[in-house]
């Protein structure tokens, strides 16, 4: 089967080979034939690295060793829906899913614009296949998933504890569908510049895979941050680690994107802007990928294998200057048409809201690459880390959260007096509201940028609100429909505009949620014997008794906190730290069981207005002693029997070998148990932090705000609401 | 069986990749595999134009149901978007040679 | 004013601005920023009261607990020396011997002492460290 993975991976070169000369050929020749060859070039590349990938996922299931990309990341003891993710968890693999996801994306979208977009779309499907080709050719050349060992062994090593958790499933196809989707509006703009046509069509559908890249991203990013906050035994959900800043950056320029071309469709304005974020986008996407694998900048991501560096330097270099120097060749088809008018219009805030995004991004790259930036000026690595990004990114962000409550009620072209007084009085009276109840009830006033983000997240709120609220009664006015079906009817006649609305409340829920938990909450470092008891943020936490289990899998030692305020009791927390055995056998026959990695799981209670977050860290030292002893019976115990074990018939070999495992592993749970008996004190970090869950409920609202603007319009609609137009205006052309 | 199945996803995706260029030769350059003549860049560019005035004029709408344009601005915005739409439309009739 | 004049000013406004941003970027990297080292180049350049950042492998046999400090080393990648580190805080789940990690030390007359909750593992199943013995 390797052998048949390993010559799928050099089929799939071939054929991203021969999509990328069939679609050039096709476009210059104006050949219709050889475009659409070009293109089932690439539904058959989707089938052929599906088929690998399915290969790949079978030998997982099958436990077949022999791959070393099993052997190092699955074991029997694996369950089955952790022996489907595993796969990706390895680079070979992660690889691997690059390419398929790359394929999928790419052929759900040239099918879909099979009809339109024919003079971009043999280019772009040219570019699309030159990533897949470069993908893959890691794939079959640098780090294969089909590589075996003989002879193979009979365990793996494991899938990584941190790794088994549900949103591991989600959190890398997410990010990489949306890095991969991050290369199709790139792909249609590097074909829109070659070919010239850089007209509305392109604009319409580059917008719709800008918006799906960035929907998919954007989950991802969540969806990682929901895993560190849950899963990890730091209580953060933001470490402003190399890769998190690696997948916020072309999120972020993707965001500014989605607002300018806004201005470009109503004004022709922007024009080599827009088509340079795109790019530069597409070339962060890939950049980010970078980043993950090349091991070049410290991150507790990092993949590793610096041999895949240098050939993506290369692609990061071939994309940036071909952009550049696509865009100079196309200056005069990117002049503007219009200028702004005033500083004071939408299409003013718009662009602020982008300059500050980019500002944001650019200060991103600068600390993230500051340690290669300056061991290439001072020839020693500088460090900087999250300390250097919050003096910038937070003023940058309440910036963007203000524009963003204002970009919506302010008027296009120019504003007025009557304007202003007609639109802000709500939503600005509603932030005054929540900065003097603030201010009145929370204590903040040491706090001035939480209360800054409060002040103005509300102001969006109440903008969104508003809108909402107008649009409603003004359609209500029309058609007599009840509330709400007359909202339902609004959403559904401007998805764009309300998508967007919700996005914004979303966005703001969320910011709110991160300024509240960062600034206002209370951890505490503690070491407690059972029956003792601590007080965080007037909550008490009392370590009630400890917890051990011992399974096949792993050893785990907890404690059970009680956690009241006041007189009541508010809630009991679990909190387990894991050990799982380590293949090493140097570390003792007793001693592997306790030696390998561990996890801890986190004791959480989340709640709407605050979350209560504590894990344990118990360390097995003083069991040592024991350990000790026990590695040394055992390994006696055995070098005794080897002797006459090799003379017994090979069935009553396997009966003395099960007894004597037993028998080891109730050593294992007897010393374990010792945690129960003959406790020792342990430590806990404990965190009491408000409006968490704020920040994963705006994330969901962000969501569908985002799906309902991407939702296409039944076709059927379109015709009959362009049906509707066509009508009034032909009385006009009469 | 390793090979079987090589030379038969081989051979697959040969017949894909090729279906265009085998029955290319004798349609008219520019249609597809139906006949169906298809719609010329300058259409499908035109039609989204169209799309996008018309959800400027709606935009505009609503904008002025809710406020942010006042009643001049929203006449003067209005007429500006329907002229720009009716020259659209012109430039569509002449396209596809229909009558108003 | 005419138009030509105020896209004059408004360029000049935002190349003023984005000077300012560049220059408090690089003046906040290079005073908050701490020289990363690996073993052998703290042990060299190391000063007395400097706060710099240990990068490498966890020494085998090297992990010991004391009370609630814990005590390891960090090997060298090429060369055979090792810096002993004094860590309290939060230790994060992956961390073991033979892991490469990172760490914000003090130098405190020769020793190095850990700043608390400083201390970063790599996820091991995917990074090739050095390995934890020398060989």
């Amino acid at each position: 089967m390797a052998l048949l993975g390993h010559t799928l991976l050099l089929l799939a070169l071939a054929i991203t080979l021969y999509g990328i000369g069939a679609s050039v050929y096709g476009a210059r020749a104006r050949r219709r034939d050889w475009v659409d060859s070009g293109r089932r070039a690439v539904y058959a590349l989707a089938g052929v690295t599906m088929t690998a990938f399915v290969l790949v996922e079978i030998a997982f299931q099958r436990n077949d060793f022999a791959f070393n990309i099993v052997t190092q990341t699955s074991s029997t003891t694996l369950s089955t829906f952790y022996k489907l993710t595993a796969p990706w968890s390895s680079q070979a693999g992660s690889l691997l899913l690059w390419v398929m996801l790359l394929s999928f994306w790419s052929s759900l979208v040239l099918f879909l614009t099979r009809r339109r977009l024919r003079e971009i779309a043999p280019y772009a499907t040219a570019v699309l296949m030159g990533f897949a080709a470069f993908f893959d050719s890691l794939a079959c050349f640098a780090a294969n998933p089909f590589a075996t060992s003989s002879p193979a062994p009979t365990q793996g090593a494991g899938l990584d504890p941190l790794l088994q958790h549900p949103t591991m499933m989600f959190h890398p196809p997410m990010l990489y569908s949306g890095y991969t989707l991050m290369a199709i509006p790139f792909a249609f703009a590097i074909g829109a510049l070659i070919s010239g046509r850089l007209g509305s069509d392109w604009i319409r559908d580059t917008r719709r895979f800008a918006l799906a890249a960035w929907l998919f991203l954007g989950t991802g990013i969540v969806l990682g941050a929901l895993w560190s906050y849950t899963e990890l035994g730091w209580g953060g959900y933001w470490g402003w680690d190399a890769v998190e800043n690696a997948a916020l950056m072309p999120f972020l320029c993707i965001t500014a994107f989605i607002h300018s071309i806004q201005i470009q469709e109503k004004r022709g304005m922007l024009k080599v802007w827009n088509v340079s974020l795109i790019l530069l986008s597409g070339t962060l996407a890939i950049f980010g990928t970078f980043l993950v694998r090349s091991g070049v900048l410290d991150s507790i991501h990092a993949f590793g294998a610096s041999t895949l560096g240098v050939p993506f330097v290369c692609l990061l270099g071939v994309m940036i200057l071909g952009s550049i120097g696509l865009v100079l060749y196309r200056r005069p088809a990117l002049r503007a048409e219009n200028r702004i008018d005033s500083l004071v219009s939408r299409e003013a805030v718009f662009l602020f809201q982008n300059l500050v995004l980019v500002a944001m991004v650019f200060v991103i790259f600068w600390v993230t690459m500051f340690p290669l930036i300056s061991e290439a000026v001072t020839g020693t690595k500088v460090s900087v880390g999250p300390p250097a990004f919050t003096p910038f990114v937070v003023p940058l962000a309440l910036v963007l959260v203000a524009l963003a409550g204002i970009g919506p009620i302010i008027s296009w072209r120019r504003v007025t007096a009557a304007n202003l007084r007609r639109n802000f009085t709500f939503p600005v009276a509603s932030a005054a509201v929540v900065l003097i109840l603030v201010l009145a009830l929370a204590h903040a006033s040491s706090k001035p940028l939480a209360i800054a983000m409060w002040t103005l997240g509300s102001f969006v709120i109440a903008t969104v609100l508003q809108e909402f609220y107008r649009g409603t009664s003004a359609r209500r006015a029309m058609t007599k429909d009840a509330w709400p079906v007359a909202l339902g009817g609004l959403v559904r006649r401007n998805r764009r505009r309300h998508g967007g609305y919700l996005v914004h409340l979303g966005i703001s829920v969320l910011l709110i949620g991160v300024a509240a938990s960062s600034s206002f909450q209370h951890s505490h470092d503690v070491v407690l014997k059972p029956g003792q008891s601590t007080t965080v943020d007037g909550y008490r936490f009392a370590y009630v008794r400890p917890t051990e289990a011992a399974l096949a899998a792993k050893i785990s030692f907890g404690a059970v906190l009680r956690v009241t305020k006041g007189r009541s009791y508010v809630t009991t927390l679990h909190t387990t730290r894991g050990y799982y055995p380590s293949t090493d056998n140097s570390t003792g026959v007793i001693g592997r069981f306790f030696a390998g990695a561990a996890d801890s799981t986190v004791g959480l209670d989340a709640g709407l207005t605050r979350n209560l977050w504590a894990v344990t860290s118990v360390n097995p030292t003083p069991l040592s002693g024991y350990i000790n002893q026990g590695d040394k019976y055992f390994a006696d115990y055995l070098t005794a029997i080897m002797p006459k074990l090799s003379k017994l018939p090979h069935a009553e070999q396997n009966l003395v070998l099960d007894r004597y495992y037993a028998y080891r592993d109730e050593a294992v749970a007897g010393i374990a148990r010792r945690f129960l008996t003959h406790t020792w004190p342990v430590e806990f970090l404990i965190i009491v932090a408000p409006l968490v869950t704020w920040i994963w409920g705006g994330a969901l609202v962000v969501v569908i705000g985002g799906l309902i603007a991407l939702w296409p319009v039944p076709v059927l609609a379109r015709w009959r609401s362009a049906a509707v137009y066509r009508a009034r205006l032909a009385r006009e052309l009469a | 069986m390793t090979y079987v199945i090589v030379l038969l996803v081989l051979f697959i995706v040969v017949f894909v990749i090729t279906a265009p260029l085998r029955r290319g030769t004798d349609d008219a350059p520019g249609s597809d595999s139906g006949g169906v003549p298809d719609p010329s860049p300058e259409l499908l560019e035109l039609e989204a134009a169209r799309d996008a005035k018309y959800r400027e004029i709606r935009d505009a709408e609503l904008d002025h149901q809710t406020g942010k344009l006042s009643d001049e601005d929203y006449q003067a915005v209005d007429s500006t978007l329907r002229a720009e739409a009716i020259e659209i439309l012109r430039r569509l009739d002449s396209l596809t040679g229909r009558r108003s | 004013m005419d138009p030509s004049r105020k896209r004059v000013i408004r360029l000049s406004v935002a190349l003023t601005a984005a000077l300012l941003l560049a220059t408090a970027l690089i003046y906040v990297s290079f005073s908050a920023g701490r020289d990363e080292f690996t073993a052998s180049q703290l042990l060299a350049r190391a000063e007395p009261g400097g706060q710099y950042i240990l990068a490498g492998t966890v020494l085998d046999g090297s992990v010991h607990q004391q009370g609630s400090t814990l005590l390891f080393s960090i090997r060298d990648p090429t060369k055979h020396v090792a810096v002993p580190v004094r860590y309290t805080g939060i230790v994060p789940d992956p961390f073991a011997q033979g892991r490469a990690v990172l760490v914000n030390v003090t130098d405190q007359d020769g020793k190095f002492i850990g700043q608390q909750n400083s201390l970063t593992t790599k996820c091991p199943s995917k990074y090739q460290a050095a390995s934890g013995a020398y060989n």
